[in-house]
């Protein structure tokens, strides 16, 4: 049973206030992670409690991102801990904290993808042989002079999922960590373990293919300022 | 839409990346620049790639939602913390 390593550790009975909103901006924590997370290779059950409070609205961006079904997203998250908590101890600190729970958690979502679909394609393979569309661009409409506040109804909003959801999947988890979560090119690439130059490339590609779509979009449906939400 | 589209527009297309994110060679950036100045083609993909990276860092993300905040905790066997 997956689980059962879980069942056998006893809570500490120490009372431990913790936020319950950990909104902290960046991915760069480290002195406060490595606090935390040599707490919990110790043992200590809050320390590793506040790494999951801390970090789990993250992951869970990640995970709805990158899988479509929210059932999915769920257990990528649930997984991600799982597998940090068994391994916390092989956490060295060679990387940050948050590199490396964004590397189990990108992988767990790959892994769930790639059980659907078979696939066999290596992460670090050519762009081409799993993404062989042009990045061309086709659509020239300029809908660049309106606010992203009157462009963001929900509308818009679904087509922007649907258009992340349709990149095919190491583009996607290139373009969600870079552009959506924030990371560096460096850290995608490490998190993907994939070269940096692999990285621009699919993040280009990622970036082409969404703004191709959106500009479909806003080519058929004009924003008005009036219609702002 | 892109019966205006050059060679050069083709040739610069992909460092128009780089060049949003400030990482271009500073003579890509400048042979960029001066193209920019005769296409109005390649400012409009710029601009909008550019607009369409702000609109994905801007757009709010979805709170983990309580059930399924709980349903961690749970599984986690944080419960107690």
């Amino acid at each position: 049973m997956l689980f059962d390593f879980l069942v056998a550790v006893k809570p500490s009975q120490i009372e431990f206030a913790f936020d319950t909103h950990f909104g902290d901006n960046g991915i760069n924590m480290t002195d406060n992670d490595a606090a935390l997370v040599q707490a919990a290779q110790q043992g200590d059950k809050r320390a590793f409690a506040h790494l999951v409070q801390k970090y789990e609205q993250r992951v869970y961006n990640l995970a709805r991102r990158m899988m479509r079904d929210p059932q999915d997203a769920e257990d990528v998250l649930q997984e991600t801990f799982i597998s940090v908590y068994r391994h916390l101890n092989e956490f060295q600190g060679d990387s940050s904290f948050s590199t490396w729970l964004y590397r189990i958690a990108t992988n767990a979502s790959l892994m769930k993808l790639r059980a659907r679909k078979d696939l066999t394609v290596s992460l670090d393979a050519p762009v081409e042989s799993d993404e062989g569309e042009s990045a061309m661009p086709r659509e020239i409409v300029d809908w660049s002079v309106t606010p992203e506040e009157a462009l963001l109804n929900s509308e818009v909003r679904a087509q922007m999922d649907a258009a992340v959801a349709e990149l095919p999947e190491t583009m996607r988890a290139v373009f969600v960590l870079r552009d959506i979560e924030g990371l560096s090119v460096q850290e995608t690439a490490e998190v993907l373990g994939i070269s940096v130059p692999n990285v621009k490339t699919r993040l280009h590609r990622a970036r082409m293919m969404l703004r191709e779509r959106l500009s479909s979009y806003f080519k058929a449906h004009p924003v008005q300022k009036e219609s702002v939400e | 839409m892109n019966q205006h589209r050059t060679h050069v527009c083709a040739e610069l297309e992909a460092y128009l990346s780089e060049y949003i994110d400030g990482e271009a060679k500073e003579s890509i950036c400048r042979t960029i620049e001066e193209h920019l100045a005769s296409c109005d083609n390649c400012r409009i993909v710029i601009d909008t790639i550019r607009k369409t990276i702000a609109l994905y860092h801007i757009a709010p993300s979805e709170p983990v939602p309580n059930s399924v905040h709980d349903r961690l905790i749970k599984v986690l066997n944080l419960s107690d913390f």
